[in-house]
């Protein structure tokens, strides 16, 4: 089972990420479960979704309170909410911001998790530009497919038209972002030196 | 053909797929979903010949579904929580005119205070309104326990309440094999009302009733429910061999045969419960479940049958009786009676609180050493409880509490965990 808590703020798409994920997971011929932390709906409060990814049928319906993963679509929450509680220490970042961790003020993070499986892509920009506006949502799914090799980013582009399957362009804007955040996340994780990822299908 | 998609999503399309004539609803949170998705379906054609009704509110929304059902249309709503309260007579005489409307019930809890939450406040609240109420494990069975209430419904003329958690299902993305069109309509035949009011030939249902007669109006109506317990069990196999899977029924057992604990429970919790049940079957210990699907009818015998080889029975449930304890605990508590199974209540999940698998490990292990206690809070933040009994103590007023226990959590808006 692979666990993913996602955060952001109401109207970011942090519950449609999760879904996303979900979908794309499917896609991949996994089994997968996604929802939200059951808030109230408010622009701008802090709001968290969850993804679990496994390869039999998910009974649980407990929050995911020991993630493999944490994603942080607003990296203005940082500061603000315990983002990375339960995380284990094999466990993967992927943060929404297109500055270092270290400028974030997470330098720390490095010692507590493993440094390679840390990681800032400036999903939002790719975002502003591919689609007009800052919905970075599906656009760090690329990232999170870079990242952890849990999900394809086939399956992902997948997943992104068959849920903005109405509207072909926003689709394939969206696929672009996740695309290029894709791309970035590898070239990142590479040039740090990093381990390169086990050759995630593209 | 398996979908991955959302809860609401999922019983919207299966609803459709059942052939409404009239939906109408208000909305309210965590049923919204549901009726948005049927809204769509009825403006685009998809879901035709159908009339959406919007309606002023749920009082209205009970109401019109009486009236299009007493004309003869196979009506459909959804509601949770207080909108349920405010139909609730509206929800009675739908039973008591024995209507067979179906209506999702997207579990929530009660306020004051105001919360949009899970738990299983409502559905307590209507359980003597003589609807059938049937619980949903998962999405799955939620979507198709809606199949199998139409034609329960319209078989007994008896209303159909499917409770589904709100958000833990409602919300949720998992797996779906949606009931194939064809396939319900081969289990579902059309309606076709007992009897129908005509404005050309007028005359008037809901007559008044005095002592000489009302006794037994009611108990024709437990009689009804008595035949339900029958029929869901039937309906339940006919479904599975029509879609090749188990859903509905009066009651899932799981590794409960040679089980000295057997864990009761209702919902989607069930799930969260499995998954301990298989960690502590690992360890060795002899533990199983018994999920109740049918709460009303409730399926005495059945229970009693799965539970009368268990020394100790734990009921989770995500309700409970102010001042008294545990409501699903007291319906087991009567099926046991004379057996000699020691019976604990946790009251779990109240207002959406998370429902752990290592709280729940904790109550079923203390119940395995026979040292669970009558009636459990699960995690309960004693400390919030006492400071305000302290305070109470100290100084004697009326009026709500929920401030000053926020005040103590440092917390004026909502949360969870």
């Amino acid at each position: 089972m692979f666990e993913v808590r996602f955060h952001g703020r109401g109207g970011q798409g942090a519950v449609t990420a999760a879904d996303l994920l979900a979908l794309a997971a499917f896609i991949d011929g996994r089994c997968a479960q996604s929802f939200p932390s059951f808030g109230s709906e408010r622009t701008g409060a802090p709001v968290v979704a969850y993804c679990r990814l496994a390869e039999r049928a998910i009974r649980t319906r407990e929050p995911v309170v020991e993630p493999d993963c944490v994603v942080v679509i607003d990296p203005t929450l940082v500061h603000q909410v315990d983002l990375f509680s339960g995380l284990a220490a094999d466990g993967y970042v992927l943060i929404n911001s297109s500055r270092r961790l270290g400028a974030l003020g997470l330098g720390t993070l490095a010692e507590r998790f493993r440094p390679e499986r840390l990681l800032t892509v400036g999903a939002t920009e790719v975002a502003r530009r591919q689609l007009g506006r800052p919905l970075p949502n599906a656009a760090l799914l690329g990232g999170l497919a870079a990242l952890t090799a849990e999900v394809s980013l086939p399956a992902v582009s997948a997943a992104i038209r068959e849920r903005f399957g109405r509207d072909g362009t926003l689709a394939e804007r969206n696929v672009a972002a996740a695309s290029e955040v894709f791309q970035q996340a590898r070239l990142a994780l590479t040039a740090d030196g990093r381990a390169v990822l086990g050759a995630p299908a593209d | 053909m398996l979908r991955q998609i959302e809860g609401s999503r999922a019983v919207a399309e299966t609803v459709a797929r059942c052939r409404p004539e009239v939906v109408c609803a208000y909305p309210i949170s965590p049923q919204t979903h549901i009726i948005e998705a049927l809204g769509e379906m009825v403006k685009s054609g998809a879901l035709a010949p159908c009339e959406f009704v919007n309606v002023e509110s749920e009082f209205a929304a009970m109401s019109v579904a009486i009236g299009a059902s007493a004309a003869g249309a196979r009506a459909f709503t959804a509601t949770a929580s207080q909108g349920l309260l405010f139909m609730m007579e509206a929800v009675y005489n739908a039973s008591g005119l024995g209507l067979p409307i179906v209506m999702t019930l997207a579990n929530r809890a009660v306020g004051a205070p105001i919360n949009i939450w899970n738990d299983h406040s409502d559905a307590m609240a209507a359980r003597d309104a003589g609807w059938v109420q049937l619980f949903a494990e998962t999405i799955q069975e939620a979507a198709d326990l809606h199949v199998q209430a139409f034609r329960l419904a319209e078989e007994l003329s008896v209303p159909v309440m499917v409770c589904m958690d709100g958000f833990i299902l409602t919300h949720a993305t998992e797996q779906v094999d949606l009931p194939a069109a064809d396939a319900v309509d081969a289990f579902l035949p059309a309606y076709e009302p007992r009897q129908v009011l005509d404005p050309d030939e007028p005359y008037s249902i809901g007559a008044m009733v005095g002592p000489e007669a009302f006794e037994e109006v009611r108990y024709l109506a437990h009689a009804r429910q008595l035949a339900a317990l029958e029929r869901i069990p039937e309906l339940a196999e006919e479904f599975a061999e029509s879609f090749g899977r188990d859903s509905g029924g009066l009651v899932h057992p799981y590794r409960s045969a040679d089980a000295e604990v057997v864990v009761v429970a209702m919902g989607s919790v069930l799930g969260t419960i499995k998954d301990v049940v298989d960690a502590q079957r690992e360890a060795g210990h002899r533990i199983g479940a018994l999920g109740i699907t049918s709460f009303r009818p409730f399926p005495g015998d059945a229970v009693r049958n799965a539970l009368a080889g268990a020394q100790r029975v734990v009921v989770v449930e995500k309700a409970f009786s102010v001042g008294f304890g545990g409501v699903l605990s007291t319906d087991v508590a009567m099926a046991l009676s004379g057996l000699p199974v020691t019976l604990s209540t946790v009251v779990a999940g109240l207002g959406g609180r998370p429902i752990t698998k290592s709280s729940l490990g904790n109550i079923f292990t203390a119940a395995l050493r026979g040292e669970a206690e009558r009636l459990t809070f699960l995690d309960l933040k004693t400390e919030l409880v006492v400071r305000e009994l302290e305070r109470m103590s100290v100084r004697r007023r009326s009026g709500p509490t929920a401030e000053n226990v926020l005040r103590d959590i440092g917390s004026v808006g909502s949360g969870i965990g």
